[in-house]
Formats: C-alpha cells, sequence, structure tokens
C-alpha cells in the first residue's frame, strides 16, 4: 500500500519523463552490459584477494587485543590504536594517501601498481573493523568455558584455539558478512586511483552519453553477488542453530 | 600535498599570465555591439532577471581561465576576470547580449552536475565540453567557439618522448580524465596494450604521471602546454593527436530546450565574424612547439 502510494507519486512527478530517460534506457542497458561486466571483475579480484587476507590477519589482531596482563600492554596498545586509525579514517582518503603518496616517495622498490595499492588501502581498513568483530565474539564466549579448558590441562593457546574461538567465529557469521558485503561496495572507491572498475566504468559511459542507466547495470552486478552471499549465509546460520538444538557435535 | 600543488600552480600560472597580458597589452575589447534582434536582454529566459548565471568547473584552470585567485570560492584563477579564453569568451558573448559586466555571475558546478536530469542551476555552463551527438540528446549544445586537438603529455628522457606515431604509443600505459573525449580517443583510436587508467580529475592523472604510475596522460592541447609549463617540471608534450572522424568541438551547454541558446548562437556567430573569437585564440591559446603525431 505504502509502496503503491511511493510508485504513484514517482510515476505523477513533473520530472518522471526525464528521469525514466535518464536512468532506464534498455538500448543503453543492454549495449553496456558487457563492458561494465568485464570491468567488474576488477571488484571481484580487488574484495577476493583483499578478503583472503583480511580474515586471517583481523583474527590475530584480535587475538593479541584479547591477550591479558600488563606484559602484553604494548601490544594491546598499539592494536587498538591501528583499529582506532583506520577505522576513523574515510576509506576514501586512505586510498588517496597510499594510492597516490607512496609512489611519489619515488623509491625504486616501492610498487606504482594503483591495483596493489588499492588491496593494501582496502585491506588496512577492512582489517580493522573486521578485527572488531572477532574481538565481539572472543568476548561473547563466558569465561568459564576458557577457565574449565584451562583446569582440564589445556595451556592457553590450545584452549584458544579448540575451545573459545569455534564457538566465537560461529557466532560472528553474520556480521563478518556484512563487512564483507561493506568491502564489496567500497571496491567501487578503488575507480579514484584510476583503475577501471565497474563503477569507474559506468561514469566513463554515462560521460559519453550523458545518460544515467549504467548506474543501474552497476547496481544490478553488486546486487548480483550480496543477495546469494547473504542467503548463503542465512542457511549457513540455520543450520547451525539446527544442529545445536538437536543436541548433535557439530 | 593537493593543496601545495595548487598553491604553486597559483604562482606560477600567475606568473604566466603577467607574462602573457604584458606582452597583448591586456584582454580583446569588444566595442559596443549593436543589439541582436529579438534578444534583447529582458526578453531573454534567465533564471534570474536581468543576470547571466555561467557555470564553470572548480579549480578553475589557465588557459582556459585566467587572473590571480579572487573572489571566493575560486581557486587557481578568477572566472570574473575576464582573462583565459573560456571567461573571455563568456564575457564577450554577455555583452553581445547587452549584459553590462557586473550582471555576470558564476556559478560552480562540477562536470559530472552539468548535465544531470532536472533544473539546471545556471543559464549556460562553459568548461572545455564537447560535443556529441548523443551527448546532445540529454542537453543543447551552443555552437563552437573552439575546435580543440588532443594531444600526449609524457616526461622527458622517457622512451615515450620519442615516439612520432599513434601505433608508435600503443605500448605505454597511458591515463586521462574520466568523461573526456581524450579518453575516448585512447581506446577508439591509440588501443593500447594494457588498459588505460581513468581518474577523477586532469590533477589526478597529472600526479600519476609525476609519480611513474603513468607513461603517458593524453588531453587537449592548450591544457598540455598548462601542464607541461606549469604542472610537471620534466614534461613535455609529446605529440598532437591528428583529428579523427568529426572536428571535436566545445560549445556551451544549455537545459535541453532553453530558448537562450539560438540567442547565444546568433553572438557567437557574431563573434567569429567579427574576428574577436580569433584575437582571443591568439591571446591565450595559440602556442608553437607541438610536434604532429602521424
Amino acid at each position: 500500500m505504502f509502496l503503491a502510494a511511493i510508485a504513484v507519486v514517482v510515476t505523477r512527478s513533473p520530472g518522471w519523463d526525464e528521469f525514466k530517460a535518464y536512468f532506464f534506457d534498455w538500448g543503453y542497458y543492454s549495449e553496456s552490459f558487457p563492458e561494465i561486466l568485464d570491468a567488474f571483475w576488477v571488484n571481484v579480484k580487488l574484495f577476493g584477494i583483499a578478503e583472503a587476507i583480511i580474515l586471517p590477519a583481523a583474527l590475530l589482531l584480535a587475538v593479541l587485543r584479547s591477550l591479558p596482563g600488563p606484559v602484553f600492554f604494548p601490544i594491546r596498545a598499539l592494536a587498538i590504536a591501528y583499529a582506532d586509525l583506520f577505522r576513523g579514517i574515510p576509506t576514501i582518503l586512505v586510498i588517496f594517501m597510499l594510492g597516490f603518496g607512496m609512489p611519489a616517495l619515488g623509491l625504486d622498490w616501492i610498487p606504482t601498481s594503483q591495483f596493489f595499492w588499492a588491496v593494501v588501502a582496502l585491506t588496512l581498513v577492512y582489517t580493522a573493523y573486521v578485527s572488531e568483530v572477532y574481538r565481539a565474539g572472543i568476548e561473547s564466549v563466558h569465561p568459564s568455558q576458557d577457565a574449565a579448558a584451562r583446569s582440564l590441562g589445556l595451556t592457553r593457546g590450545q584452549s584458544l584455539r579448540h575451545v573459545v574461538l569455534p564457538q566465537a567465529v560461529r557466532r560472528v557469521i553474520p556480521p563478518l558478512l556484512n563487512d564483507f558485503i561493506g568491502l564489496q561496495k567500497d571496491t567501487a572507491l578503488v575507480g579514484a586511483l584510476g583503475v577501471v572498475e565497474a563503477f569507474r566504468q559506468t561514469q566513463i559511459d554515462q560521460a559519453a552519453t550523458f545518460n544515467g542507466t549504467y548506474y543501474l547495470v552497476a547496481a544490478t552486478l553488486f546486487v548480483a553477488i550480496t543477495i546469494p552471499l547473504a542467503r548463503f549465509t542465512d542457511w549457513l546460520v540455520a543450520r547451525d542453530r539446527r544442529r545445536q538444538q538437536a543436541g548433535r557435535l557439530a | 600535498m593537493r593543496k601545495l600543488l595548487i598553491s604553486s600552480l597559483v604562482l606560477a600560472s600567475a606568473a604566466a599570465l603577467a607574462v602573457a597580458s604584458a606582452a597583448t597589452g591586456g584582454g580583446a575589447r569588444v566595442t559596443a555591439p549593436a543589439a541582436i534582434p529579438g534578444c534583447d536582454v529582458a526578453s531573454l529566459n534567465l533564471m534570474a532577471d536581468g543576470v547571466l548565471t555561467i557555470g564553470a568547473d572548480n579549480p578553475a584552470f589557465p588557459p582556459w581561465f585566467g587572473g590571480a585567485q579572487k573572489t571566493k570560492p575560486w581557486k587557481v584563477s578568477d572566472p570574473y576576470s575576464g582573462k583565459g579564453y573560456e571567461s573571455a569568451v563568456a564575457y564577450a558573448v554577455a555583452k553581445q547580449l547587452g549584459f553590462s559586466k557586473a550582471s555576470v555571475k558564476w556559478t560552480v558546478v562540477p562536470f559530472n552536475n552539468s548535465f544531470r536530469p532536472g533544473k539546471k542551476p545556471f543559464d549556460f555552463y562553459i568548461t572545455q565540453v564537447s560535443y556529441s551527438p548523443e551527448r546532445a540528446r540529454a542537453v543543447d549544445f551552443s555552437k563552437s567557439y573552439y575546435y580543440v586537438n588532443q594531444a600526449v603529455v609524457g616526461r622527458k628522457g622517457k622512451p615515450i618522448a620519442k615516439v612520432k606515431s599513434i601505433a608508435g604509443l600503443k605500448p605505454y600505459k597511458l591515463g586521462a580524465q574520466v568523461g573526456t573525449t581524450s579518453y575516448t580517443y585512447i581506446t577508439r583510436y591509440i588501443k593500447p596494450s594494457s588498459k588505460p587508467l581513468v581518474y577523477d580529475t586532469n590533477d589526478a592523472a597529472v600526479q600519476a604521471l609525476k609519480n611513474g604510475q603513468l607513461d603517458g596522460i593524453v588531453v587537449d592541447l592548450p591544457t598540455a602546454f598548462y601542464v607541461t609549463a606549469v604542472q610537471v617540471d620534466d614534461g613535455v608534450i609529446v605529440g598532437k593527436l591528428p583529428t579523427k572522424g568529426t572536428k571535436e568541438r566545445f560549445g556551451m551547454v544549455f537545459q535541453k530546450g532553453n530558448s537562450l541558446r539560438s540567442c547565444v548562437d546568433k553572438a557567437i556567430d557574431r563573434l567569429w565574424a567579427n574576428g574577436t573569437i580569433k584575437k582571443l585564440q591568439n591571446t591565450y591559446l595559440a602556442r608553437a612547439g607541438a610536434p604532429d603525431l602521424k
């Protein structure tokens, strides 16, 4: 009902015809689809490589941050400083600073590849986010679990590996996916370095014809990846719950 | 870093302009023109009565805009100065239509907003927008006020500096600003073996050239002179690219169907006929020394 009302208001608006011509032109859509799909592989490569580094790196960071005792204070402090810094700086700034800044140093051994710096920037930012997710998971496991494991003779490392982390990680799968989707979408920022990814390709096409249908193409591609991924996680979580409630061992 | 770059640009461009205006004795002077029939100020379709609102991108770069940075929020140059080719042409058009200098207002409009759907925040927009039939379906263009060639800028002493032909450019990593005909030229005619890189602004492409992330950038020829003179110390114009297909031309951008366009077209016709455009091009755009690429 509400949606129908919005639909009526939008289609009756004075600019509707212009809007329609600008954003929904089937000719432009089908014509540009293969080209933008081609550029979209750059996004897929970006978030694929970055996520593969982020997941283990963030876990390590979260574990370092939860180390107890005054001995580990410097490590904890460093981990906190890192997370604060990279969660605080807008992603686009990190991308700009690394992508244009590092090669400007003029050192021979520093790579100049834009793709390389894009991956580094996204990895730095999202490792900070994801480590916080892991930390929340680790802290959600009741301390008695760890105490019980230690009383059975497991070392602190063993207890972490076999008792705490398996429970912690399973609990945070949905927010992990959330950040993964965020990462996928943020790959569109990398165009700022000159890499022609899906969004940059749409801008090129749009400026060539002054038509905005290309945005719709890019949106379709991003959604086509994120929706199946979201359903997959739902299924994963549901399966997990079924197994736990049935009392079987996972 | 960008700020530093810009302030050094301002100094350098101010110096360059001082030289230019000393050489020519100031901008072109248009003697009070006879009114264009049917185009008196009161009858024109304007955003605000009696005021000509012109859109341009910020920063306003030479040689298209000149003068020292003065009126806020304009950076690098000042469109209100009447100096620089596009500023001068815009004021000449305004004068033909009967506007005084004081009744011309400039407004900042990023290139990408100049053609977005809906009501435009300007009467016309002037920032090196090339005409194409596809674009003309979304906005209206005035007649040409400049016919443009593209050019390749590289760095001295690098292999690309020795290239003599379009085919010779193929092995190099090239870049351009997003949405420009410069980029189209790379993909359509140069077809380099590695994918060209595309930047939000010319500045970003220039920075990548300085960083060695690119071998060359493609820009229009007047911009190429500016880039090599001011922005890149060891910059060199590899060559001027030949015109392919129809002649590329810059036009002012109007809201689709704006009746103001026909009056501006008449004014531009007069400026070509009475030699004003030629004179302004000699003042602001004519430089020698760019080899032709075959």
